[in-house]
């Protein structure tokens, strides 16, 4: 039946993906403008193909990243509040490219393929040491409430000091400011490529990894006692998230609550395996963020509005009724 | 003979050749700030120019009519308001620049927007204006650039201005400090900052010392030490100066010795551009109306 179900979804996500991919192509800065003109005229073919295409599906693989990263947080740390936000790993992230940004003097928005994997790489390791923090001042996954305040606690002290660098490198203070607030804006297609190439081995190594998330989710011993090999992948699934926030980071900033909300919107329609979860979730994560994109570049055309701040309102507004609903329900989120 | 008519047309003709080809190959080139060398195969007709000092240099270069775009913030003078705005200089929309088709990007070095546009194929020259002498540069760059001979002109015009500005002042024995304010929260104009510069062409003491840099965050106690002779601030951040803490008892405060900038007038003086002197006479209007001993 959930089978069924999550065949039906991820049709659904990918249809609704390629209209939208579309659509993205349509509105251009100055709200729709015409995809015919590209026939004959080389600067429009240019603006479509270098500028709209990889922005657009850019956003869809960014937040295909976010998305994956969220599923495997929440079903690594059973907690569904887990998200690559709140477990400090974005955090570490972005402290990792304001050093490289200081000490490198490189542009977040360069486009060289070698400026990319470096700023990808410093990122991934500095996701790494964020979710390591966390995991040693919680002392483990094992305490709920620990495990989201050692989140919490990482990543206000790496915020701090991030702005503490970027302080120090007056320079970087611009850049740093449009790192922050989270754009696609600047999406060209070495950057797609990278994070293209981290969301296939981040999928598949989730996809792999998905029968000990399930193991999981029946409680530690359960999972033990399964014959899983929980240390060794528990260390794969941390790699696998931070990977994937790294590299959406890395390319397009911050851009929160897309990690968060992705999987729980699956979950909402649909409960299934987490192999199948998490690669729905990386599919929707996409399609939201695909959609905050539009809607950035659309609302206040010709004023482009910073993707980051899109997707906070929304998927804020969107777990703020979750959680109205849940308790409703008696239920806690 | 009609065969050597022949060849020396023939020889006439790769002559001319040659000649259009040479001016043909003449176009501007120009280093930038960045350092990267920027050719164009003829002085740019199509200028987008995305930092307001550029914007007005080109202006008053005579080169207004060449700008086809500019950033948000660009408002002087009055016929760029005019033109497309296409987002900060810091976060300018891609698209609407590539669109506009410029042949040449102006702008500032730091902006981290150069390498996508570059990418997308524009020419793009980076310049760094934040000192008087970068202002002098940059203008020398721009004129090479649009291929005007005015540069050296419109910069001894600036010149002869400051200097007359600074000359209207009377003389004092002791150098009147002073405290600029740039923007809320406390940025001060530091000595080595554009504005400092000409405070230090007027003659005039900065309490901000130099080891602070160009534009530090003080406290408002360094001010209330400091005891400044005068204050300049501008006015979307100067309305409640007597409720900072401790300054209502500061000598340029109680005796109303603090010289509130418009919008229009703190653009002109935190812009290192082509408007210095008219900067120049604001600073020395405020300092011999609120200056005086």
């Amino acid at each position: 039946m959930s089978g069924v179900r999550s065949a039906w979804l991820a049709l659904a996500l990918a249809l609704t993906a390629t209209v939208l991919a579309v659509v993205g192509i349509g509105v251009g800065s100055t709200g729709w403008a015409s995809v015919w003109g590209a026939w004959h005229d080389p600067v429009a073919a240019q603006i479509l193909w270098d500028i709209r295409l990889p922005r657009t599906l850019g956003a869809w693989v960014a937040g295909a990243l976010l998305g994956l990263a969220g599923a495997v947080a929440q079903g690594l740390f059973r907690n569904p509040l887990a998200d690559p936000y709140l477990l400090g790993s974005a955090s570490g992230a972005a402290l990792a490219v304001a050093l490289t940004l200081a000490w490198w003097g490189g542009s977040p928005f360069a486009a060289a393929w070698l400026v990319r994997l470096g700023m990808t790489g410093a990122a991934f390791a500095g996701a790494v040491l964020g979710v390591a923090l966390t995991l040693v001042l919680a002392r483990g996954v094992q305490h709920t409430l620990r495990l989201l305040l050692a989140g919490v606690i990482v990543g206000v002290v790496l915020g701090a000091a991030r702005d503490l660098v970027t302080i120090a490198q007056p320079d970087t203070l611009q850049a740093m400011q449009g790192f922050m607030l989270g754009s696609t804006g600047f999406v060209g297609w070495p950057a797609v490529g990278v994070m293209a190439g981290a969301l296939l081995a981040g999928a598949l190594a989730a996809a792999a990894l998905g029968r000990v998330l399930d193991g999981l989710a029946l409680g530690e011993a359960t999972a033990s006692s399964l014959g899983l090999p929980l240390p060794a992948a528990r260390l794969a699934l941390v790699a696998v998230l931070a990977l994937c926030t790294g590299a959406a980071v890395a390319q397009t900033g911050l851009i929160a609550f897309v990690g968060l909300a992705a999987p729980h919107l699956v979950r909402s329609i649909v409960k299934t395996t987490h192999t199948r979860l998490v690669l729905l979730s990386a599919a929707m994560g996409g399609l939201l963020l695909m959609a905050a994109d539009v809607l950035a570049r659309w609302l206040l055309a010709p004023q482009e509005l910073p993707v980051g701040v899109l997707t906070a309102a929304l998927g804020g507004s969107y777990l703020l009724w979750l959680m109205h609903r849940r308790r409703a329900a008696g239920g806690v989120l | 003979m009609p065969k050597t008519g022949a060849k020396l047309l023939r020889l006439v003709l790769w002559g001319l050749l040659a000649l259009a080809s040479l001016a043909h190959a003449q176009g501007v080139q120009i280093t930038d700030d960045r350092g990267v060398r920027v050719a164009l195969p003829q002085a740019p007709q199509r200028i987008v120019s995305l930092l307001p000092s550029l914007t007005e240099t080109v202006c008053e270069l005579g080169q207004c009519h060449r700008l086809v775009g500019v950033d948000r913030y660009s408002n002087y003078p009055a016929s760029v308001r005019r033109l497309p705005q296409l987002g900060g200089g810091l976060d300018p929309q891609i698209e609407s620049v590539v669109a506009l088709r410029p042949d040449v990007v102006l702008m500032s070095t730091s902006s981290r927007a150069a390498a996508r546009l570059e990418a997308l194929g524009l020419k793009v020259v980076a310049l760094d204006t934040k000192t008087a002498a970068d202002a002098k540069r940059v203008l020398g760059t721009l004129g090479q650039l649009l291929s005007v001979p005015d540069a050296e002109r419109v910069w001894r015009a600036i010149e002869a201005g400051v200097g007359a500005a600074a000359q209207s002042l009377p003389p004092r024995s002791r150098p009147l400090r002073v405290y600029y304010e740039v923007s809320a929260g406390g940025y001060a104009a530091g000595p080595s900052s554009f504005i400092g510069e000409l405070m230090g062409r007027m003659g005039v003491s900065n309490i901000v010392t130099p080891d602070l840099g160009p534009f530090p965050r003080i406290n408002p106690e360094y001010v209330v030490r400091a005891n400044p002779d005068l204050i300049m601030i501008g006015a979307h951040h100067a309305s409640n100066l007597s409720a900072r803490p401790g300054w209502p008892q500061m000598r340029a405060v109680r005796d109303n010795r603090v010289c509130i900038f418009n919008r229009d007038e703190s653009d002109v003086l935190v812009r290192p551009g082509p408007r210095m002197a008219e900067a120049a006479r604001l600073m020395a209007r405020c300092i011999a109306s609120k200056g005086a001993p």
